[in-house]
């Protein structure tokens, strides 16, 4: 008891004070995650409207592909990546091993399955009449298909809303392709792992709680905006 | 001048012909009315017209062949059964179609504003589509159409789903508005009423194929076939016999009684169909005088009241279908087992050529 108690006060501590490490942290993850999550909503929603919205042979392989892309194990991703950018590795003469952009790209092949699947669920969920009675005002694929992803925005936000959660609160792929350099590619799951490993427990807390104002934080913000167009 | 024609139109799904129509004109300022049966393929013959779906077949707008769809769809309008609008303020739905076409935001905004207007729908301009009624989104579904100032308008069973006075209010504002505006007009419907409400000329299409083409009054009191007068809502379907016909009137035997109608009949055959619309036979209590021509003793073996109608079945030597108002029926205590006089008029009923099935012997 008496642990948790301390470790409740050094976290209360370090909130206020505003602990350099981290805020060093919780923003490397917001740049992280939110960089992974832009680049997967930017070439997801085309993809995802391309797979809800057209009819092709193999389509259904597709989407099984992108469902199982929903579900893969970040350790796995990390590991993919670390593997193409480690120093020896096909990609290894770019550097890119233990740096932020190497984070981002392990978290975008988790987030853009969660953005594809999404879409292609929300542009299917529109009324084919609808797409119809769009080529019958006269417009063109494009006009229709810019029309349909505002016509789904709330679903689509409910994307990016999943694409963020996957990656905020992944460690696993961080972990293999950033390799937790302070002051660099340390962020706030990282920095738990390695604060309760040491049994700061305080600090680990502390950084949980942040997490969650994070994550809460964004999630209220879209949430916030989905709802305010169904008022 | 035709505003549109289409020869030799097909329409196939999963390699089955479901439309097949040899020619199908529409003049400028026409209401062409497609009346048929559900699953008739009234809604794929649209679809096709309007270039939405694939086709065979030659299509003309203003004679010259259609080469272009996406520039022929930008001169046409189409409202399909549900509004179909989107997420966005009246005003903006209204304008959507010139926005797509590129107008000015000012002068599609005018033109949206006066179509909403003309539908009486002006009002409800700054509100979110989704919030209205089913009545009040068709009409800016129609307004949205309108605004295009189109060459050509297609509306595919546009009052469905509708209750019947927000239907009925809407078929007269739509009349007004297309006799106004002079647009031609290709409505699909499979309402009787709505056809005779609004059409120039009614081409019905049964089984994917247009069975007969003409005037509302030529198709409703001279249907083509069975079929037709069946679905135009001719009930009286009546094998007869030529006793005699003359230049003025052909007598014909029906069950047990002598009929006279004043159309000859069909190539001179002996064997017709007499056809009689319900609507046209009047049923009293006693007879106006004993001169009067196909008035029959009549017993009701059955009443059925239908809406604000009554269907009485009546045994007058031969079965007869009539049509009276629920006051009438009332008045005349037009109950079963009743003893009336039923009559209809020479000029009423339509003669088609009849073959006797065979008895197989």
């Amino acid at each position: 008891m008496e642990l948790i108690v301390d470790g409740l006060g050094e976290a209360i501590r370090r909130l206020v004070t505003l602990d350099p490490e981290l805020r060093e942290a919780a923003a490397t993850s917001l740049v992280v995650s939110g960089s992974a999550t832009l680049l997967a909503l930017a070439s997801g929603i085309p993809l995802g409207a391309m797979l809800g919205l057209t009819r092709f042979r193999g389509r259904t392989l597709v989407l099984s592909l992108v469902n199982t892309g929903m579900g893969l194990p970040p350790v796995v991703v990390g590991l993919v990546v670390a593997l193409l950018v480690y120093r020896s590795g096909p990609l290894g003469g770019a550097g890119l091993y233990c740096t932020r952009p190497a984070m981002v790209a392990a978290q975008y092949l988790l987030a853009a399955p969660e953005v594809i699947g999404l879409t292609a669920i929300a542009m299917q969920s529109v009324d084919p009449m609808l797409r119809l009675q769009l080529t019958a005002l006269g417009a063109t694929a494009l006009q229709s298909l810019v029309i349909l992803v505002r016509e789904t925005r709330l679903l689509l936000l409910s994307a990016a809303m999943a694409a963020f959660g996957a990656v905020i609160s992944e460690i696993g792929a961080s972990l293999m392709t950033g390799c937790n350099l302070k002051g660099d590619t340390r962020i706030l799951t990282t920095l738990i792992v390695l604060d309760t490993g040491a049994g700061n427990f305080g600090g680990a807390i502390a950084l949980a709680i942040v997490l969650l104002i994070v994550v809460f934080a964004v999630n209220g913000l879209t949430t916030w905006a989905q709802q305010r167009r169904t008022a | 001048m035709t505003a549109l024609e289409a020869r030799d139109l097909v329409v196939e799904r999963d390699g089955r012909e479901v439309v097949r129509v040899d020619e199908l004109q529409l003049a400028e300022r026409e209401i062409l009315v497609v009346l048929g049966p559900n699953g008739a393929g009234k809604t794929t013959l649209l679809l096709a017209l309007a270039t939405l779906i694939p086709a065979r077949g030659t299509l003309r707008a203003d004679g010259a062949e259609i080469a272009d769809p996406l520039a022929f769809r930008r001169r046409i309008g189409v409202v399909f059964q549900r509004p179909l609008l989107l997420d966005r303020s009246v005003r903006d739905n209204a304008a959507l179609g010139l926005t797509l076409r590129g107008v000015s935001r000012d002068e599609s905004d005018r033109a949206a504003l006066s179509a909403l207007e003309r539908l009486g729908v002006e009002k409800l301009a700054d509100r979110r589509a989704t919030r209205l009624s089913g009545g009040e989104a068709q009409r800016v579904a129609i307004a949205r159409a309108l605004a295009l100032s189109p060459e050509i308008l297609f509306l595919d069973e546009p009052f469905n789903g509708l209750d019947t006075p927000t239907r009925r209010a809407l078929v007269t504002d739509i009349g007004r508005v297309l006799r106004d505006s002079g647009v031609a007009t290709i409505l699909v419907t499979h309402d009787r009423d709505e056809a005779l409400a609004l059409a120039d000329r009614v081409a019905v299409l049964m089984g994917g194929r247009v069975r007969q083409q003409g005037s509302a009054d030529d198709v409703f009191s001279r249907p083509v076939d069975e079929n037709v007068a069946a679905f135009v809502g001719v009930e009286n379907v009546l094998p007869a016999t030529v006793e005699r016909s003359t230049d003025e009137m052909t007598l014909l035997r029906v069950g047990s009684a002598l009929v006279s109608v004043t159309e000859q009949p069909p190539d001179g055959a002996t064997a017709v169909l007499l056809l009689i619309t319900p609507d046209d036979v009047v049923i009293a209590r006693a007879r106006g005088s004993s001169s009067e021509r196909n008035a029959f003793d009549a017993r009701i073996t059955r009443v059925e009241t239908i809406g604000r109608r009554v269907r009485l079945t009546l045994d007058c030597g031969f079965p007869l279908v009539a049509h009276v108002t629920r006051q009438s029926a009332r008045e005349l205590g037009l109950d079963e087992g009743a003893s009336v006089i039923a009559s209809f008029k020479a000029t009423g009923p339509h003669l088609l050529p009849h073959q006797p099935k065979s008895t197989g012997n």
